[in-house]
């Protein structure tokens, strides 16, 4: 037959095919983490949740039935109204649907722990470098401030913070992340100070690779693996914080659709009133649930050695 | 040893000053004017210059800083603005009463988290340690303000089990103070209708405050064990015809209680910090409450205060898990 019959191989899929081909051993081991992953129950329900409240996040203000009632509207004349068809999770004391401003709560929960987490990574990890790398007073003097730091709990030396700078979003927000960074520090210390003597690390500083070169292809990659499970495991806890600060009244502030500050005041509606704090709860819950069980999902695949704690 | 402890006491010297630094810099350091914050939202100028000369705020920084630290190290931790009180006086009112709720939610999570620890560890990967998982992953993910909630819900409401809050009725006479300790003194002093009443006013916030602990000490308790039970002594006394019960619940637990008793010791001063929100829910009359009032009312002496004491007996727990670590393993101790 005439060559015709072959069709052209598109230059796309040449391309590919060289890549899948250079790429090779790292496909493969992708394609095992993704397979332990994905043996593993409690990691999928994690998986599923985070997906599930990624999706609230994005798509939020188009799913739910009344957008208006996260921006403070009133409608007295249905305050307080039990779980309905209209409004699966009830009805709050000025009349507001509690499934909408739940599922809005979505995106104020998920920005405060993006932005904390990232603040805690974009402070700690250079300070944890620094501090693995260089040894000596500047090690001394990092490590014992982060020492300090993580002497006190972190909730209370936030409420310190805020105490001080006055109830709010912004202020939680920075005093979560002031509090957050030093565990980053503590961690990437450690690791970067057992990398440093690795034969590699030895390897490259001999054939004359310079301190940038070191720090960003041989310690930074190594520390991946614990910045993705510690960043996941972290953005439950700092919104499972922001939620208590919300709680004490010191965060968000209402209308803001926050779910702390929603049992708060849904407090004083119990116990007749039940779903008003129930749902917001349930919605704590699931998220912290969800980023812990992925973190320890990720955990499992990517630092085995770790893997019956 | 001795010289082990005495770098561990200068090591706790020293991170007791950065506390303090830390805090004294978010009072004065912090934007805002902190004899703005101490006078008040609604002070006039005068008063706020009254406030600045008496706290010593128009002094330099570092001098103020040594001026607070010389108080702070005399017990003086100034005085509240909302009620005018010595901060010294109050917290070491407050202090036992929190003390107390966290000593019976410590002892709720040892003695759940060892057991089910351990129950976990040897029916590693069957039904039991996934349900035993899915309580320890869920305690975590709890808000604990919000399970206090749903504890009065159920318990105290619709059951009636329990009461609502308080660490005891209003008209019940107190015992005369021996160790300020409620539970305690009740009993010294014979009143035991006074100790069961106390007792059933502390279970449920204990409970509340307890749910991290008790799924940190599951989980180091599970890893220690499975990693005790796969080792060589084990499996001698298996050879030799010991009963498995005996050999888990002795020989196995006695060696994998170390770093769960490090857990422990970690813990304790986590829970201090968890006072701040299973306080409020059960208006139980501690720390965590005093701090969390001051705080929303700007009250900064009393946060200030609040929080040196839960920092500072966070560091004791942490000085003694060390003590006792260089004391159980001398390798700990070279290294220093």
């Amino acid at each position: 037959m005439s060559a015709a019959s072959h069709p052209p191989v598109s230059p796309w899929r040449q391309a590919l095919a060289a890549w899948r081909l250079r790429h090779h051993s790292k496909l493969r081991t992708m394609r095992l983490y993704a397979f332990t992953f994905s043996r593993s129950l409690s990691s999928m329900i994690g998986l599923g949740l985070v997906l599930l409240f990624f999706f609230l996040v994005l798509a939020g203000p188009w799913i739910v039935p009344y957008p208006e009632d996260a921006t403070g509207s009133v409608n007295l004349d249905i305050k307080l109204q039990p779980p309905s068809a209209e409004h699966w999770f009830g009805t709050d004391e000025v009349g507001n649907d509690i499934y909408t401003r739940v599922v809005l709560g979505t995106q104020v929960s998920f920005q405060i722990g993006l932005i904390v987490v990232s603040i805690a990574m974009i402070l700690g990890i250079p300070l944890g470098i620094i501090a693995g790398l260089s040894g000596g007073w500047l090690r001394e003097v990092i490590m014992r401030v982060t020492d300090v730091f993580l002497s006190v709990p972190g909730l209370v030396l936030s409420l310190a913070i805020v105490a001080v700078l006055g109830p709010g979003i912004l202020n939680a927000i920075f005093a979560l992340a002031l509090v957050w960074w030093p565990g980053y520090v503590r961690l990437i210390e450690s690791k970067a100070l057992s990398l440093k003597s690795e034969p590699f690390v030895d390897a490259a500083r001999a054939v004359g690779a310079g301190m940038p070169r070191i720090i960003f292809f041989h310690i930074l990659p190594n520390c991946v693996s614990p910045i993705v499970v510690k960043g996941s495991m972290d953005m439950g806890l700092a919104i499972l914080a922001a939620a208590s600060l919300g709680f004490i009244g010191l965060g968000a502030q209402p209308p803001h659709p926050e779910w702390g500050a929603m049992i708060s005041i849904g407090r004083n509606y119990l116990p007749d009133f039940w779903w008003y704090s129930t749902f917001p709860g349930i919605a704590i819950y699931l998220t912290v649930l969800g980023f812990n069980l992925l973190g320890d999902g990720l955990r499992d695949i990517l630092d085995p050695k770790t893997r019956s704690r | 040893m001795a010289l082990f402890v005495i770098k561990r006491v200068a090591l706790l010297g020293l991170m007791l000053i950065g506390l303090i630094l830390i805090m004294f810099t978010i009072s004065h350091v912090a934007p805002g004017d902190p004899a703005g914050v101490a006078a008040g939202p609604d002070a006039t100028a005068e008063m706020i210059e009254v406030i600045r000369k008496e706290y010593g705020l128009d002094k330099p920084l570092p001098m103020q800083f040594w001026i607070y630290l010389g108080d702070v190290f005399q017990g003086d931790l100034g005085r509240s603005i909302r009620t005018t009180h010595d901060v010294t006086d109050d917290l070491l009112r407050y202090f036992p009463a929190t003390f107390e709720l966290v000593g019976v939610a410590m002892l709720i999570a040892i003695f759940f988290g060892v057991p089910l620890g351990m129950l976990a560890a040897v029916f590693r990967d069957k039904g039991a340690d996934h349900a035993i998982r899915f309580v320890s992953v869920s305690s975590v993910a709890l808000p604990m303000f919000w399970l206090g909630l749903l504890l009065q819900l159920f318990v105290s409401l619709k059951l009636g089990w329990l009461p609502l809050g308080g660490q005891i009725g209003l008209m019940t006479e107190r015992p005369e103070p021996i160790t300020h300790l409620l539970l305690v003194d009740s009993l010294l002093r014979g009143q035991f209708e006074t100790f069961r009443e106390a007792f059933a006013h502390v279970i449920l916030p204990a409970i509340a405050l307890s749910a991290p602990a008790l799924a940190a000490i599951i989980r180091v308790n599970r890893a220690e064990m499975i990693e005790v039970l796969h080792q060589d002594f084990i499996v001698t006394a298996r050879a030799h015809g010991i009963s498995s019960f005996r050999i888990v619940a002795i020989y196995a637990l006695r060696n994998a209680m170390i770093p769960t008793l490090a857990m422990i010791g970690l813990r304790f001063g986590w829970m201090l910090g968890g006072t701040v929100l299973v306080e409020g829910v059960f208006d139980w009359p501690g720390v965590g409450l005093y701090a969390v009032q001051s705080a929303v009312n700007s009250d900064f002496q009393p946060v200030m205060g609040a929080t040196l004491l839960i920092g500072f007996s966070f560091m004791l727990a942490n000085f003694a898990i060390d003590i006792a670590y260089g004391w159980l393993d001398p390798r700990l101790r070279e290294a220093g």
